[in-house]
């Protein structure tokens, strides 16, 4: 009861796996290239979870100061991963990760 | 706030957070997918509060809720037409899926739970950490800092460059 009522680093830590698992699950079985990026997404959020709570309990600056970059590089993933996915609706008319096999028009 | 009302809405927040990515990733609606993601932005950015990582809550609300998923909604209403019926989403791969969630987070729990050598600092982080950022930034940090505005310059540039429209007469 103790370690449920005291919020301590397992719970940071626990919430994080969850959040890697199901970004895992979207990347491995969704065919919607948007929402493989929704995973993508979820993955660096449990990231950013595990380096602020280490941050917190070590009492340093580091951990914060690489989610605030992390943050920095995945609005620039998304732009570019977006760009991406519009260039290929563009010639294959569908956003289908598993129909897309060739690097020419 | 006495501790077990801190308890309470610490555990309220990592529901929504864990309950609405469950949702992103188990619903077939690409839209239900992008608004669930909304709630789970704004579930981890409560949970950088209790992390007193305040300015790192709001840059996530600022840049994941203003900007990425605005991203994301844009390229789910550009590559699909929202008059036909649902915009499903197919699945492959459900059962390998499932296994990997399965043993990714199982491992990863296991690992946390059994190592017993988490000793917290004597000074852990409290109250604000605005200011701290701001030396950090200018001291420690100032070149990757530097680094990542230009990456951020480029990295958009190039993503203008990459999704415009063709001149028709070309």
């Amino acid at each position: 009861m103790e370690q449920l009522t005291t919020i301590g680093l397992n719970h940071y830590l626990t919430i994080s796996a969850f959040l890697l698992g199901f970004g895992l699950f979207a990347v491995m079985t969704r065919k919607n290239a948007i929402v493989v990026l929704m995973g993508v997404e979820l993955i660096l959020n449990a990231a950013n979870i595990n380096f602020l709570a280490f941050s917190k309990y070590n009492g340093g600056m580091e951990g914060v100061m690489f989610a605030l970059f992390i943050i920095v590089i995945a609005a620039a993933e998304a732009a570019i991963a977006l760009a991406i996915v519009i260039n290929i609706f563009k010639i294959y008319k569908s956003v289908d990760v598993s129909s897309i096999d060739s690097m020419k028009e | 706030m006495s501790n077990q009302t801190y308890t309470v809405i610490f555990y309220l927040f990592a529901a929504i957070t864990v309950c609405s990515a469950a949702f992103v990733v188990f619903t077939r609606n690409v839209i239900y997918s992008a608004f669930s993601l909304l709630f789970t932005f704004f579930g981890v950015a409560a949970l950088y509060v209790f992390l007193s990582a305040d300015f790192i809550a709001v840059t996530q609300v600022v840049v994941y809720v203003g900007g990425i998923l605005v991203l994301l909604l844009f390229g789910v209403m550009f590559t699909n037409s929202i008059m036909q019926a649902p915009q499903k989403s197919e699945v492959l791969h459900i059962i390998p899926g499932t296994l990997l969630l399965a043993g990714i987070t199982g491992a990863l729990l296991y690992t946390f739970y059994t190592t017993h050598g988490w000793m917290p600092s004597e000074t852990t982080l409290q109250g604000s950490i605005v200011e701290r950022i701001g030396f950090e930034t200018m001291s420690r940090y100032v070149l990757p800092f530097e680094m990542v505005s230009i990456l951020l310059l480029a990295a958009l540039i190039g993503a203008a460059f990459l999704a415009r429209f063709d001149k028709p007469g070309k």
